[in-house]
Formats: C-alpha cells, structure tokens, sequence
C-alpha cells in the first residue's frame, strides 16, 4: 500500500456542487488566494525547469533564472538526449514497464481468483503473506537477489527488473483484487456454472471482462510505479545500455560536462514522460487512487 | 488509550465460508483452486521469502561478497547498537518522517477542507479540481527525478535560489544549500513535502464526499463555527483515511532513498544519511554485507512494529467509535 504514494492521481468528478450558495465573503476570496498561492509555489519549479532548459548557458548568467529565454536555445537538450542516447532509455523503461504491467496483473488475477472466488483455507494468511512483500523495504531484499541473480547470469539484465517488480507489484494487486473478487455477484458465477462452464472457462469469459475496469487501472498503476523505481535498477542496470530513464539521468548528476542549463534540460527530459502519463491517463483513472486507500 | 486493551480483538464479523463461489459438480475439488496460486507462491517464494530469510542470516555473519559468509554470532547486532551513524540515520528518519507524514497531513487536511468545502461549493468545483491537480503533480514524478529538479534550483554556484536571492538584494543569504550541514537536511525535507503534499489533499478530499452535509447544517444552526465543525466533524468521519495516509506515509518515510542519493549521499558528514542509503553504501561501496544486512533487518523489523502499531490502533479506534455510537 505504500506504493500507493507514487500513484497517479485521479481526478474525480468534481466535488458535487450543492445549492451554490454564492454569498463570496472577503475571507473567502483570502482563502482562494492562499490556496493559488500554495498551488504556484508548487508548479513553481516545473516552470523554472521549463524556461531553463531552453537557454543558453551564457543567457542564463546574464538574464538570470527567471527571464524568459532570449532565443530558444536546443543545444542542452540534444546534447542531453544525445549524451545518454535518450530514446534507447525510453525504450528500456517502456519495456521494462509495460511487461511488468502485464505479467503482474496476470499473476495477481490467478492469485486473487484462488483466494477470493476460490475462498481457499488460510486465504488471510496469504493476504498477510503477499501485504508483507509489498511493505516490506527493498533493502532487506537487496543483496541476496543481488547475489541470487548473478549466480544464474541475470545480473545487468532487463528480466532481473521484470520478474523482481513483477513479484512486488503482483502482492499489491493480489491484496485489492482480492477483496474485490471476494464481493463478485454470485447469481452471476452461478448462472456461468448452471451453463456448463468450467472454473478456467468462468475466469476468462466471465471475472476477467467483468472486472475490466478495476483491471486497467492496476495495469496502469503498475506500469507508472514500475517506470519510477530507482533503488532496484539502480543496483542491477549497471551497463549504460540497460538502465531506465530515472537511473539514467541520476547517475549524470554532478557531472563535469553538465553545465547550468543542460541540468535543467536533463531534469525537464525525466519529468517530461511522467507529465504525459498523468494527461493521458487522467481520466482512465478516475477513482483509482482512493480505491486502494480504504477498501 | 490503546495500550489498555492491546489483546483484545475486534468482534468477529461473521466469516465467509471456506468454499468457493462457484457451485461444484462432480469434477474438481476446492483444493484445485491451489493450482492458480502456484506461480504467484513460486515467484513470492524465490523473489521475497528466500531473499527475506537470507538477508536476516546475513546479519549474524561477515561476508565481503566472495569468499562464503562467515557466521559471527550477534557481532554485527552489537556494533549497530554501538554505531553513532546507525543513529544518525534513525534521527534523520524521524525528520523524512516529519517531512513526508506531519507537514503533509496536517497541510493536506486544511487545503483539502478548504477547496472541498469553501472553493468547491463558492467558486465551482473546476477551480478545486484544477489546484487540486497541481498539487498532486509532483507526486506523479520518480523521487529520484523530483530530486533533481530542487537540487538545480539549490545548486551552490548559480543556482536559482542563490541567484534569485542576489537579484532582490539579500545576496548575504545565498548559501550552499546542499552541501553545508546546517541546511542540508533541511534541503531534502523541502524536496520531500513538495512531493508528497498532493496525496493526502487528493484522498481527504475523496473522503470528504462521504460527509453529510446536512450534519455540517445541524452543526451551523446550533452556532459551531468553521474551525468547530472541521474538528469535530470532519476529522472525525475521514478518521479512517487520515490513518492509511500517516501509515502508507510513514512507510515511505522509512524508506527513502531516491534524494538522497541523487542530492547528498548522506553528507556532509552523516547529516542526511537515511538507514537505507547506509545499508545500500555498506552492501555495495564497504562490501560489509554483513553489517549491511543487519541495517536491513534493523529497518525491516522498525517497518513492521510501525504497522502493526497502526493497525492495532486503528482498530481501537473504530471499536471505541462503535460503542461510543
């Protein structure tokens, strides 16, 4: 569930407006403007990277971060992009992402059928069981999977990240779509074996199109959570080809051949795929984020 | 009070049945429904259990990586308790905690307040929802990006702060923001309340709608102001959600990583080191896994009381509230 603080944010109907009472008081307007305040000071930095990966180095000296750039200025961010040879990082995190989605709403449907249609014996327990792997720190994993994975030749290796976050995503996914398959309309499972069909059949033609909704906004989730993990890829993605966008901008930090402005623009190049996540998926993912919070 | 009635358990609901929800005939036993359980048990089994075990073990022995561990005993345990950067660590914890828990909750719950009940009903609900989202952006980002992006604004020499300090004439405060002990820690915290501000406004505000507001009207009438019906109402109803945020939040808390390692590596000094950047600099740059995983396993069982703490109490919450009502 702490995953859950990385979400992406759903944006909800908006707050039903009831008998708009419009009796606007000075205190309200004060408290508008202290709420747009809280607001600019928090897009603040996002717009400060903005204007500054678009100058050059010598612009910034003598405009200063605030001024809006003289001429647009392109050379930080190709060279950035050029420097770390972005689309191949692009590509990585995508991979990585996208069949970790998958293989981990896969894993958590197979699981949460058994114990929430299945009703096993000691299903809490292996609630419990699955909640651990996802509470637990990653450090207390670290070195024996470090270990675990060069012995068998997967160390440097894209599958090594696949199959770790696959494993930690799939214990959340397991722990919700648990308790939601646990309040499946039983007429309908009913109706299903009344016609025939076998508990494999009732899984694929029935729960699974049913819970379609619940299931991509975990698809989602797992590819965005994925796509910013850092501590993980960073210990096992040691090649430059295999890392992942976050891993990749990280490690140049601080480097001699990074000026002011190529920075920003090496910031602005990991903001900006996580900024197009949150416009397209904005509505897919309505009510998502409070669905995991109280079930 | 919690402490009173610590063993007591919550009044058992009346337990679902241990039979699947699909009616049998003749064919497959319930114990088939195991068979869709073994994936997920096999890969839980090799990527968390066995890695979970090994690294507890690891922590009573010494290993360099290469020759076999070498079993010492509770040595490591007790130079951790001796180990004045162990404790900075945890010190430093209890900031991220204040940074990434308190402030974000505290703030979260007002602004959520604020736009739900005052900028929602007398500006119109586009207005909440659209500062709603810009507080929830940063959240969207990886730590470790959003990291980088204040450590340019901090940077020492021509840093945007630094610059825009000289520019309105209070150049004297200009100042080494990450990289002197005084600010350092103080730099970080900044960072992580940026980025954790959006969550709780977005789940108190979600929580909000569940509020009668014709509660909200009875309290009016009797003459309770703003600040009386938000404390004795409000808090009360999204009590359940302000208990995820502070735990999933503390969780994270616990945890942090990302930052540090892309602003300060714990320095200067030990004054940002966090218990998992020590273990991951003791795994990977001191090659003593041993005392590593021994930080690991500290960190592991902190998490755990942590939780089960939480949950205990929530549940002795929500039994005092039942027989309250």
């Amino acid at each position: 569930m702490t995953t859950l603080t990385r979400a992406v944010p759903v944006t909800e109907r908006a707050p039903r407006v009831r008998k708009p009472r419009k009796r606007r008081t000075i205190g309200d307007w004060l408290l508008l403007v202290g709420a747009i305040l809280v607001a600019l000071l928090i897009a603040f930095p996002f717009l400060l990277i903005l204007i500054n990966s678009f100058k050059s180095p010598e612009d910034y000296s003598t405009g200063g971060p605030l001024a809006l750039p003289t001429a647009l200025y392109f050379d930080g961010i190709a060279a950035f992009w050029e420097r770390v040879n972005f689309p191949e990082k692009l590509w990585n995190s995508v991979w990585t992402s996208g069949v970790v989605a998958v293989l981990a709403v896969l894993i958590s449907v197979l699981n949460a059928f058994a114990i929430g249609i299945g009703r096993i014996k000691g299903r809490t327990w292996i609630i419990v069981l699955f909640l651990l792997a996802n509470l637990l720190p990653q450090e207390a994993l670290l070195y024996p999977l470090y270990y675990m994975f060069r012995e068998i030749g997967l160390y440097n290796n894209p599958w090594a990240i696949i199959l770790i976050f696959t494993v930690i995503q799939s214990a959340f996914g397991t722990y919700l779509l648990s308790s939601v398959y646990g309040t499946f309309p039983k007429e309908v499972l009913e109706a299903a074996a009344l016609d025939g069909a076998s508990r494999w059949t009732i899984l694929w033609r029935v729960i699974v199109p049913i819970s379609r909704p619940t299931l991509s906004v975990l698809l989602i989730f797992f590819f965005i959570w994925t796509w910013n993990e850092f501590l993980i890829p960073l210990t096992f993605l040691v090649s430059n080809a295999n890392q992942t966008v976050p891993v990749a901008i990280s490690v140049l930090q601080g480097d001699r051949l990074m000026d002011v402005t190529t920075t920003s623009a090496s910031a602005l190049l990991g903001v900006i795929p996580t900024l197009i996540f949150f416009l397209i998926f904005q509505r897919t993912l309505t009510r998502g984020i409070t669905a995991g919070a109280v079930k | 009070m919690a402490s009173a009635v610590p063993f007591v358990r919550a009044p058992k609901r009346p337990r679902a049945a241990d039979e699947g929800m699909i009616p049998q005939r003749g064919s497959g036993s319930s114990a088939a429904y195991w068979l869709y359980l073994v994936p997920g048990l096999a890969l839980l089994t090799f990527i968390v259990l066995i890695p979970l075990v090994w690294n507890i073990y690891l922590s009573f022995t010494e290993w360099r990586g290469i020759r076999p561990p070498e079993f010492i005993g509770l040595e490591n345990w007790q130079q951790l308790f001796a180990d004045d950067a162990f404790w900075a660590s945890f010190r430093n914890s209890i900031f991220m905690i204040v940074a990434m828990v308190i402030i974000p909750t505290l703030l979260g719950l007002v602004l959520a307040a604020v736009l739900f009940d005052l900028i929602g009903k007398k500006f119109g609900g586009r207005v909440a929802s659209f500062l709603r989202a810009t507080y929830y952006l940063p959240q969207i980002l990886p730590v470790a990006i959003a990291g980088i992006v204040i450590g340019w604004i901090l940077r020492p020499q021509n840093g945007a702060l630094n610059t825009i300090l000289e520019g309105i004439g209070l150049g004297g405060l200009a100042h080494n923001w990450l990289g002197s002990p005084d600010t350092a820690l103080a730099s970080i915290m900044v960072v992580l309340v940026w980025v954790q501000l959006g969550y709780p406004v977005v789940i108190f505000m979600a929580a909000l709608q569940r509020v009668d507001p014709e509660l909200y009207e009875a309290a009016e009438l009797d003459g309770a102001g703003w600040f009386q019906r938000f404390s004795a109402i409000t808090v009360s109803i999204i009590r359940p959600e302000i208990f995820v945020v502070t735990l999933t939040c503390t969780i994270a808390a616990l945890k942090v990583f990302g930052p540090i390692y892309v602003l300060t590596r714990g320095g200067p000094g030990d004054s940002t080191l966090v218990p998992s950047y020590y273990a991951y600099t003791e795994f990977f740059q001191s090659q003593q896994v041993g005392y590593g995983a021994t930080i690991a396993t500290a960190l592991t069982v902190l998490i755990a009381i942590v939780s089960i703490v939480f949950i205990r109490a929530q549940a002795a919450a929500e039994r005092k509230e039942r027989e309250g009502l």
